[in-house]
C-alpha cells in the first residue's frame, strides 16, 4: 500500500538519505532500524510528507503523496512521534479527541459518534479510567497510550511511530509493544516503528529495513537481517 | 465524559456578555461628577433609541460624549490585546508570550512620539494614525527578517522582534530625551496608557479590525488547539500550518497595532486575561478566544473607571490599575492552580 521510489533528501548539505526504495504491504508490521543519525526519522517524516524528498517520491494506494491534500493523509496515516504534548494541560479525552480533527470542519464540534470512536481508542489502549485526567499528571507509559489512542481516533489504515519506547522502562517497552502488535494482528493496522533497538525491533516486528549512513543497508526477516549482522 | 460543545460555547459567552454589559453601566455612573446611577443609565438608553427626555444638557454630555464612548473603546482594546495575547501565546508555544512581544507596541510608540513632537496630537486623527503607521511598518520589518525561506521560524521571528523592538527603544529614548516638559508629559502618559481622548472615531476606527480578526481566529480555533502541542503534530493531524500561522501572527498584530494606536501601551491585560480564562475555563481555543475577549473587555473598562475615580479629579494611567490588580489577582490563581505543563 506504501511505495517508496528511490527517494533521496538532504536538508542543506549533504545527503540524509540516498536512493531509498521500499514496499510495505497492507497489514504489516515493519521496523525501521539503525544507529542514531542513519535517517530513520527523517525516512518516517517524509512518508507523511513532513518534507518532501528532493529526488523520487512515495506512493499511498498507487497515488503521490504530493498530490494529496493534508487533511486526507491525516485520514490515512497517523503519527506518534517523540515527545509532542500541549502547552497547556489539556484533559486525556480532550486530546484523544483532537485525533478527529482531520474529519471535523472549521467550526464544528466533535459529535456524539466522534466521541464513540474516541471512547473505543480509550479502550483498546486502557486508558479510558484516566480520561478525565490532566495530560501533564500522567507517567511516561500512559502518555505514551494517550497518543496511541489520539492516533487511534484519527481511523488510520497505517500508524507511524518514532522511536515509541524510547523514555520506557523494559517492563513498559514489552507491554507497550505488545498494544501495537495486538493493533496491528486485530485491526489490521499497519504499523511501521522507527527504533534503535535491534532486539526490541526483531522481536515483534515482520519485517525489519536497516539503515546506515542514509542508505537501506539490509532488509529482510528479522532473522535474515540479524544473520548479517 | 464531559466535552465541550457548542451550547456550553454560547451559555459562557451570554454570562460573560451579561457581566460586560453591568459593568460597562457602572462605569458610565461613575466619575468625578456625580450622576445619579439610574439617571446616567436612563440617559443612555434613550439616546441610544433615539429619544429625547431625561437628563441636562451638561449630563448628556458627559454620559455620551465623554464615558460611553470610553467605556467602548477601552472594552474594545480590552477584548483586542486578549485575544491577541492567547493567539500569540499558542503560536509561539510560550506562555510569557503578550501582544507587544514582537515588538509592535515599541513601533507604534515610536510613531506616536513622533507625532507628538511634531505637534500633530492635536489633529483628531494624527496621533492614532502616526502610531498605527509606525505598528505597520515595524510589523513588516519584523516578518520580513524573521522569515527564512519562506517559512516562519517562532524562534527566529522572536529574535527578529525583541531586536527590532530594543532598536525602537533606543530612538524612543533618544525622543524622550530632547523633548520638552509639555510634550514629555503627553508622551509619559501614551505609554503608559491613556484613554483620557476617547470618542466614537476612535471606536469606529478599530472596531472593523478586531472584529474581523476575531472572526478569523475564531474560524481556527480547533487549529490553535492542534498547534499547542507543536506543530510537526498539527501538521500530521491535518492542519496547514505555514499558512496558519502566517494570517494568525499578522492578524494578531494587526488588532495590537490598532489597538495601542488609540490609546498607548497597557502592559499585562494580553498577558493575564488568556492566562486567567485558561485556568477558569480550560485551554480549548473555542472557548477561550471568546471568553478572553469578553474578560478582556469587561477588566479593561472595569480597570479604567477606577484609575479616572479613585483619585479623582487626578487621573491615574490605566496601566497603573492593570497591574496593581491584575498582578496580584493573577498570583492568587497561579498559586491556587495549574498554569502550564509541570514536565
Amino acid at each position: 500500500m506504501i511505495e517508496v521510489n528511490s527517494i533521496s533528501f538532504r536538508y542543506f548539505g549533504n545527503w540524509v538519505l540516498q536512493d531509498i526504495s521500499f514496499e510495505v504491504g497492507k497489514g504489516e508490521f515493519i521496523g525501521l532500524i539503525g544507529p542514531n543519525g542513519s535517517g530513520k526519522t527523517t525516512l518516517l517524516k517524509i512518508l507523511y510528507r513532513l518534507l518532501i524528498p528532493q529526488e523520487g517520491d512515495v506512493l499511498y494506494e498507487f497515488v503521490p503523496l504530493k498530490k494529496m491534500n493534508r487533511r486526507d493523509i491525516a485520514k490515512k496515516i497517523a503519527v506518534v512521534a517523540q515527545e509532542a504534548y500541549p502547552l497547556f494541560p489539556f484533559r486525556v479525552i480532550e486530546v484523544v479527541l483532537t485525533g478527529r480533527s482531520p474529519y471535523l470542519g472549521h467550526l464544528m464540534f466533535e459529535r456524539e459518534g466522534d466521541l464513540e470512536i474516541a471512547k473505543k481508542a480509550m479502550e483498546w489502549t486502557e486508558i479510558r479510567s484516566i480520561s478525565e485526567r490532566s495530560i501533564d499528571e500522567l507517567s511516561g507509559g500512559e502518555r505514551k497510550r494517550v497518543f496511541i489512542a489520539r492516533a487511534l481516533a484519527q481511523e488510520p489504515e497505517v500508524i507511524l511511530l518514532d522511536e515509541p519506547t524510547a523514555n520506557l522502562d523494559i517492563h513498559h517497552q514489552i507491554e507497550f509493544l505488545d498494544l501495537i502488535l495486538s493493533l496491528n494482528r486485530e485491526r489490521g493496522l499497519t504499523i511501521i516503528m522507527a527504533s534503535h533497538d535491534l532486539n526490541l525491533a526483531s522481536e515483534f516486528c515482520d519485517r525489519l529495513i536497516l539503515l546506515q549512513k542514509g542508505r537501506i543497508y539490509k532488509m529482510g526477516s528479522p532473522a535474515e537481517v540479524i544473520t548479517i549482522t | 465524559m464531559k466535552i465541550l460543545t457548542l451550547k456550553k460555547v454560547l451559555l459562557i459567552s451570554a454570562l460573560l456578555g451579561v457581566l460586560l454589559i453591568l459593568v460597562v453601566f457602572v462605569s458610565i455612573t461613575m466619575g468625578s461628577v456625580r450622576v445619579k446611577p439610574l439617571h446616567s443609565i436612563s440617559i443612555l438608553f434613550q439616546s441610544l433609541l433615539g429619544l429625547k427626555g431625561a437628563g441636562t444638557e451638561t449630563e448628556k454630555a458627559i454620559i455620551l460624549s465623554l464615558r460611553f464612548p470610553r467605556a467602548l473603546l477601552a472594552g474594545l482594546v480590552g477584548a483586542g490585546l486578549s485575544v491577541s495575547g492567547a493567539v500569540f501565546q499558542a503560536l509561539l508555544r510560550n506562555p510569557l508570550a503578550d501582544p507587544y512581544i514582537l515588538g509592535v507596541s515599541s513601533g507604534a510608540a515610536v510613531g506616536a512620539i513622533v507625532a507628538i513632537l511634531m505637534g500633530l496630537s492635536t489633529l483628531s486623527f494624527g496621533l492614532p494614525l502616526a502610531s498605527f503607521i509606525g505598528a505597520f511598518l515595524t510589523i513588516l520589518v519584523v516578518f520580513y527578517f524573521g522569515r527564512q525561506d519562506g517559512k516562519i521560524h517562532p524562534n527566529t521571528l522572536l529574535l527578529a522582534g525583541v531586536i527590532t523592538s530594543s532598536f525602537l527603544s533606543a530612538l524612543i529614548m533618544f525622543f524622550i530625551s530632547i523633548s520638552q516638559k509639555e510634550e514629555l508629559r503627553t508622551i509619559i502618559f501614551w505609554l503608559m496608557g491613556d484613554f483620557s481622548f476617547s470618542n466614537y472615531q476612535a471606536v469606529g476606527m478599530i472596531f472593523p479590525y478586531i472584529l474581523l480578526a476575531f472572526l478569523v481566529f475564531y474560524f481556527h480555533a480547533r487549529q490553535f488547539n492542534l498547534i499547542l502541542s507543536g506543530e510537526e503534530s498539527a501538521l500530521q493531524l491535518g492542519v496547514d500550518v505555514e499558512r496558519l500561522k502566517l494570517f494568525s501572527y499578522l492578524f494578531a498584530s494587526l488588532i495590537t497595532a490598532a489597538s495601542v494606536s488609540v490609546c498607548g501601551l497597557i502592559g499585562f491585560v494580553g498577558l493575564i486575561i488568556p492566562h486567567s480564562v485558561r485556568l477558569i475555563f480550560g485551554p480549548d481555543h473555542r472557548l477561550l478566544l471568546p471568553s478572553s475577549a469578553l474578560v478582556g473587555a469587561s477588566f479593561l473598562i472595569a480597570s479604567d473607571t477606577l484609575g479616572r475615580t479613585l483619585l479623582a479629579p487626578v487621573e491615574l494611567p490605566v496601566g497603573v490599575i492593570t497591574a496593581a490588580f491584575g498582578g496580584p489577582f493573577f498570583i492568587y490563581l497561579l498559586r491556587t492552580r495549574k498554569v502550564v505543563k509541570t514536565l
